[in-house]
């Protein structure tokens, strides 16, 4: 039996590797079942068959007020934040080719972070409202996303970039944005002051369905560029010189590809904050499972970031009711020893 | 890159002067602020008190403030010396290596579950957690095949500051009480801070400094590589574990007094190695006046940017670190 499955239409033709989509048909289908667990977890117990029954339009009002107003667009934001922080994550490991690389680590987050908070602060009214759409939150998160990303590759311009001093300049700007956005916290309102401490751990508690309908088309178009963009990241990963050799154009793919890792990262923190960890761990689990081609890697990590976040939501929720903890905390328990097996494997840094 | 002040004589003339430059400064932080005061209304308010309210402040706010300012950053400056000392990397400090936000985790750890509010055991706690962190950053820096390198080091203190802050805000989520209690600390400030918590950690303090000055020597040869100073004779695992007490003692005195302040650690042992040389028993009394100097300095600048409102200080060393900690990325880490 041959590995791969050829799929050619007039202009398309496309390697389908029949592991894989095993592979990402299964994470699908866990992902569900996180998700019906998920709703039916929670103060109030749904049975998960209620639940299935709920979501298809055919249950009780109680089940169907908790379900769809409180439950379900906290989860589906989770879920949607973490494909997006999974893919920004793939991305940058692919273009940087450091398996250390991911969004918070080198400092996307917090300039996406500084960016919203700057947003908040500078167009809040004297109550509780916010005087522009929350709908261009993502677009300044992204814009702060892209800002820092674009810094840190300058900064560690130096004939090529060396991933080491990309990691370690990132590490520097994380720090400053970090104190910031402290700085901004402290300009802006007073109510913004005491959300905003939980919102940087990253949390998806208070989503409302107008925030999961901002993201939601965001991160889904993006991730289909990024998708229809896979081949060029794949070259990517064979280095500056093959990548050239194979016809590439490799700084105008480098960039275009930061820019897609940008956009998912920011729209993300835009809505839950800064998740840690989901960017680094989602790709070298999906990696494992699928192989490191990212036609099929890109869906897979979407899948795993997606069933961290979600999972990690799920702890936060019902491990210590009725408190709520940020699901950042849970992401960054897991993730922090898991860089640290990461810069145990590697060896040559 | 030869040193600034090539000879003794110069060197003690630097000392002398910068000695001068932080009772200087110290004398600055306690002028000029919100509500003016003059010179002469501080001496005044040392002399005959006269219960005024600028003689309130003056004694109340400012002079702790302006003590606690010097003796923070003095014992931060010295740490991020020693740090960079003994694991040969010039990034290490003790807000990158995760030191800070260790014993800020710990503390809060305590404040959640046994409730305590004393300074005296905020102190012991923050140093419990700063050892630990330390050891902990240590040992993963060391793990792998090839030991001990510096960019293994920094990565593990960038994780473990990750997860212990973010630990750290999902404990104050859960205790809303705690989090009133810590939260004035936890953003890293001098402002508000009674003089009794100096005078409470000053022992350890002082311990630490001298601490510092007497393993000078034994630093000087460690700094030629743990080969050669092993070859003359040192003892460099019983440095080693010297220079990680006196770190744990200044660095975790530090926070308990001030809340995680970042960057002085790293930047000053650069200047002051800029200025007298390799020879720490100059680098370890220049940190300590340097970095002094840098935290009354940010703190008095932070008093203007957005009058009346302050900057936290530990924005004002982020603001002014960053650059240089970029520059000391770039130019590679295998440089001292």
């Amino acid at each position: 039996m041959n590995k791969y499955q050829p799929l050619r239409l007039k202009w398309f033709s496309y390697l389908v590797d029949k592991k894989a989509v095993l592979c990402i048909m299964l994470l699908a289908i866990l992902t569900l079942a996180l998700l019906i667990f998920s709703v039916s977890m929670g103060q109030m117990k749904i049975h998960p068959v209620d639940v299935v029954r709920t979501l298809l339009g055919m249950g009780e009002s109680m089940n169907e007020l908790v379900i769809k107003s409180f439950r379900l667009p906290r989860i589906l934001l989770a879920l949607v934040a973490g494909m997006a922080l999974a893919v920004s994550g793939a991305i940058l490991q692919g273009i940087i080719r450091n398996p250390l690389a991911s969004p918070d680590i080198i400092g996307i987050t917090g300039g996406a972070s500084l960016a919203a908070v700057t947003f908040l602060t500078i167009f809040s009214g004297r109550g509780t409202e916010v005087t522009v759409s929350i709908q261009w939150m993502p677009f300044a998160a992204f814009i702060g996303a892209s800002v820092l990303g674009l810094l840190v590759y300058i900064l560690s311009w130096k004939n090529g970039v060396n991933p080491v001093r990309l990691v370690l300049i990132g590490i520097g700007l994380a720090a400053a944005m970090q104190a910031l956005t402290n700085m901004m916290i402290l300009f802006g309102p007073l109510y913004l002051a005491t959300q905003a401490q939980i919102w940087i751990t990253g949390s998806v508690n208070g989503a409302n369905w107008n925030q999961v309908k901002t993201l939601t088309p965001w991160v889904l178009l993006f991730l289909l560029f990024v998708w229809m963009y896979a081949r060029r990241l794949n070259i990517q990963e064979l280095g500056e010189d093959l990548a050239r050799g194979f016809g590439s154009v490799v700084q105008k793919d480098r960039l275009v590809l930061l820019l897609f890792s940008t956009a998912l990262a920011g729209g993300a923190v835009a809505f839950v904050g800064g998740v840690g960890f989901v960017g680094l761990m989602a790709p070298h689990i999906a990696r494992k499972l699928v192989g490191s081609s990212f036609g099929a890697l890109i869906p897979a990590s979407a899948l795993v970031g997606a069933l961290l976040v979600m999972g990690a939501d799920l702890i936060a929720r019902t491990a210590f009711a009725p408190l709520e903890v940020p699901a950042g905390v849970f992401t960054a328990a897991l993730g922090a020893p898991y860089f640290i097996y990461l810069l145990y494997r590697s060896r040559n840094l | 890159m030869r040193e600034l002040l090539r000879t003794n004589l110069k060197k003690w003339i630097g000392f002398i002067t910068g000695i001068l430059l932080v009772v200087f400064f110290i004398g600055c932080s306690i002028v000029y602020g919100y509500t003016s005061v003059n010179w002469g209304m501080v001496v005044a308010s040392f002399t005959q008190f006269d219960g005024s309210n600028a003689h309130i402040i003056i004694q109340e706010s400012r002079v702790p403030r302006a003590l606690i300012g010097a003796a923070v950053g003095a014992s931060l400056a010295i740490a991020g010396a020693l740090m960079q000392g003994i694991t040969r990397n010039p990034l290490a400090s003790p807000s990158i290596f995760g030191i800070n936000a260790g014993a800020g985790f710990f503390i809060v750890l305590a404040v959640t579950l046994f409730s305590i509010s004393s300074i005296h055991q905020f102190a012991w706690i923050a140093f419990f957690g700063a050892m630990v962190t330390s050891l902990i950053v240590y040992f993963l820096g060391s793990l792998g095949r090839d030991g001990l390198t510096p960019v293994k080091l920094t990565l593990a203190g960038a994780a473990m500051a990750a997860m212990f802050a973010s630990l750290t805000q999902g404990m104050l989520a859960l205790d809303e009480k705690a989090l009133e209690e810590v939260l004035f600390w936890l953003t890293g400030s001098i402002e508000g801070r009674k003089l009794g918590i100096l005078t409470a950690m000053l022992p350890y303090l002082i311990a630490g400094w001298l601490g510092s000055l007497m393993i000078t020597g034994q630093m000087n040869t460690l700094s030629m590589g743990d080969d050669v100073a092993a070859g003359l004779g040192q003892n460099t695992a019983l440095v080693k574990i010297s220079a990680a007490v006196v770190i744990v003692l200044l660095a975790g005195s530090a926070v308990a007094i001030a809340g995680p302040i970042g960057f002085i650690g790293i930047v000053i042992p650069h200047i002051a190695r800029g200025l007298v040389g390799i020879d720490y028993r100059w680098i370890i009394p220049y940190s300590g006046l340097l970095g002094a100097i840098l935290l009354l300095l940010a703190d008095i600048g932070a008093r203007y940017i957005i009058m009346p409102k302050e900057v936290p200080v530990g924005v004002m060393t982020a603001l002014i670190g960053t650059p240089f900690f970029i520059y000391i990325a770039r130019r590679g880490l295998n440089k001292l």
